[in-house]
């Protein structure tokens, strides 16, 4: 679960990391008002003006603006909030900008890059620190990788100060400015854990003319894993960030994410649904989704599974693959049968049904007298689904 | 032969009188499995499995009284983590944990605590293993498996129900099938599962199924090049997968690009790896990989 950089922040102020700090305006009509209390509060003659919204990119898609007076702050504001900001990470329609985050602005000595998240290779979280803020830090990775200072977390220790003060060391910095540092880095991996985040990523952190240490933007991912104990995280998530329809097949508990195909996808599983989308692929076609029904499919959930899909106005064709270990196949076909009835489906629906009850399931097709074409086996049911979305 | 569990593995269920633990419990006695305790903390001294089967309320009194050398957990998510711990601590052999949704930070401290303790665990969010005809450790639908010669090690589950039926289709049986589980954090990895099939005499041949994410596939195919003889036939789900909606760079960072399908299956390639395109091809390909593996002894 991701969030804004304004709630980001919030966070590492709590846990006592310095931040570049300001208010959040949603309405119009306040922009004004909340420029003056910005540059007062924080006694700032320049502010920022920032697009909050969850993709990343956002400097370069136009929505962030260092505004010099309040005149341009308030231009600035006006142009970005409502705006359809556009970015690597947005698609092509862009996201709609419904708040915008007014800051202070900052005379900055360095940047630095900051973060911290799991080493699936050695099961330790790594914080992660270099001197390259700012850059293209993936490429500063791959082609001057010593330029990156790791220190790995033992998990029942926490992180120590000698990690601390080499990630510190590692930053060139000295004097009070390292003592801020060293501090900041425990205060950031308290933040980590204790609010269950998979990434917290600080780019840039700086040093200010004045030799302070800021956190300049914070970008963060939570496990979702772990929100039934962390109830204050999971209220800050923005529906209006989330693709509605995969808002609503997660009301289902389903797992949907839409792709730009047209053969709709029902399985359960995640790793049988990617290897059906894979061969849809392969046998010509292009799956229009993914779409995990899980370990408890019934009638209700096939359902739910096919009113998901059919939102999707591409759809030619829809592939059904269940291979049932807990799942019985013959509640699926049940389901299967009832949809397609109560619907009133009108593209071809292919049913390939293995594993538990899978012999009652298919005769439980055959005997419903609704029009499913039955597939013998994942090959069978990828080609006859990819042939009758080509024949529409 | 075979690995990690037979039909003498004597199996404590953790969370045996919950609607889960009891359900798949008794689907394992049905296999066969020789499950001698179950464990739910204050309902010790009770039966479950139409009292078939005696509760302890711990994991050390089902070992000390009931002889119980592997878990099996069936706890709910927010438990888990303990329930493991508790596991490693009463000194079990081996550890199946089948609880999906184990918060990450929860599975770092597990992960480091097994790793202490020389505990082996296999998931957690995983299927589980079947050693065919002898003891079905999990929620895999036993009936599909045949006893025979090839190895299973797969992150899915369904995956894992796929290539099994594809090798029973094709005439090969299996002598373990492995769920691995799929999350960040899991005890058995598949290196270690590698390793322990190439060591199992019996088995002759082994299917290895991954997903996009992480850097287990890349880890188990270049120590597979260098230590396995026996044929590996590879798939990798998701190669059609939409590039995550990454947050931030952390991740590409410490995974250095090679965790999406296509760098997977050609470094795969590289280190050996019959790879298939398909998921359709995993029997055909493991069939034809014994045969010149036969054809090249003789």
């Amino acid at each position: 679960m991701k969030i804004h950089e304004y709630q980001g922040k919030a966070l590492l102020k709590k846990y006592n990391v310095p931040i570049q700090d300001g208010y959040v305006v949603e309405d119009l009509s306040q922009v004004a008002s909340t420029i003056e209390n910005v540059r007062k509060d924080f006694n700032s003659d320049a502010v920022v003006v920032k697009a909050q919204i969850h993709a990343g990119g956002r400097g370069m898609g136009g929505g962030v603006k260092y505004s010099p007076s309040p005149e341009s702050a308030l231009e600035n504001a006006t142009n970005i909030l409502g705006m359809d900001l556009i970015t690597h990470q947005t698609g092509p329609n862009g996201q709609k900008v419904r708040k915008l985050y007014i800051t202070e602005a900052l005379d900055i000595e360095e940047e630095f890059y900051v973060a911290i998240t799991l080493d699936r290779s050695t099961g330790k979280d790594v914080f992660m620190v270099s001197t390259e803020g700012g850059m293209d830090i993936e490429k500063v990775a791959e082609e001057t990788p010593d330029k990156i200072v790791k220190e790995w977390v033992d998990p029942l220790l926490g992180i120590k100060s000698f990690q601390a003060r080499k990630l510190a060391f590692g930053l060139g910095l000295t004097g009070d400015a390292f003592k801020t540092a060293c501090k900041v880095f425990v205060n950031m991996y308290k933040c980590y854990t204790e609010t269950d985040a998979t990434i917290v990523e600080v780019n840039p952190l700086v040093l200010t003319d004045d030799g302070r240490i800021i956190a300049l933007d914070a970008k963060f991912n939570f496990d979702g894993n772990a929100m039934y104990r962390q109830k204050e995280i999971a209220e800050m998530r923005d529906n209006f960030e989330e693709d509605p329809t995969e808002l609503e097949a997660s009301q289902f508990n389903l797992n949907y994410i839409k792709l730009d195909g047209n053969v709709g996808c029902m399985v359960n599983g995640a790793g049988l649904a990617m290897a059906t989308m894979d061969i849809i692929k392969l046998a010509g076609g292009e799956p229009a989704n993914f779409l995990d029904v899980g370990g408890a499919a019934n009638v209700e959930t096939v359902k739910n599974g096919f009113k998901i899909i059919l939102k999707d106005e591409n759809v030619k064709a829809i592939i059904i693959n269940i291979f049932g270990g807990i799942v019985r196949c013959d509640r699926v076909a049940n389901g299967v049968v009832q949809a397609v009835k109560e619907l009133n489906l009108d593209v071809p629906v292919i049913v390939r049904l293995e594993g538990t009850n899978a012999i009652e399931a298919k005769q439980i097709l055959a005997d419903s007298g609704v029009a499913i074409i039955a597939a013998d086996s994942i090959q069978d049911a990828a080609t006859k689904a990819v042939n009758a979305a080509l024949a529409i | 032969m075979s690995i990690l569990v037979n039909k003498n593995s004597r199996v404590v269920v953790q969370g045996i009188t919950g609607s889960e633990g009891s359900f798949h419990a008794t689907q394992m006695l049905d296999y066969g499995t020789n499950i001698v305790a179950g464990v739910t903390p204050g309902k010790g001294g009770q039966t479950a499995l139409d009292g078939r089967i005696p509760v302890y309320n711990s994991v050390e009194e089902a070992k000390n009284e009931a002889g119980a050398d592997t878990s099996i957990i069936f706890v709910p998510p927010p438990f888990a983590a303990e329930a493991v711990i508790e596991a490693s601590y009463a000194g079990m052999d081996l550890i199946v944990c089948i609880t999906e949704g184990i918060p990450v930070q929860d599975m770092v401290k597990v992960k480091r605590v097994i790793d202490e303790n020389g505990t082996r665990l296999i998931g957690p969010n995983c299927p589980g293993i079947i050693t065919v005809d002898e003891c079905k450790l999990g929620i895999m639908p036993g009936f599909i498996c045949k006893k025979g010669n090839i190895g299973v090690i797969s992150k899915s589950g369904t995956l894992t129900y796929e290539a099994i039926g594809q090798l029973v289709s094709n005439g090969m049986g299996q002598t373990t099938a492995l769920g691995i589980g799929g999350d960040p954090i899991i005890g058995t990895d598949m290196r270690d599962a590698l390793e322990l099939f190439e060591a199992d005499p019996e088995t002759e041949g082994i299917v290895l199924i991954g997903e996009i994410g992480g850097p287990m596939e890349i880890e188990a195919a270049r120590w597979a090049k260098e230590n396995v003889t026996k044929p590996i036939v590879g798939f990798i789900a998701g190669q059609t997968a939409p590039p995550g909606r990454r947050m931030g760079h952390a991740g590409a960072i410490v995974s250095g690009g090679d965790d999406t399908a296509e760098a997977k299956m050609r470094i795969m390639k590289e280190c050996g790896i019959d790879v298939c395109e398909s998921v359709a091809e995993i029997g055909q390909k493991m069939k034809a990989a014994l045969v010149q593996q036969t054809e090249a002894i003789a």
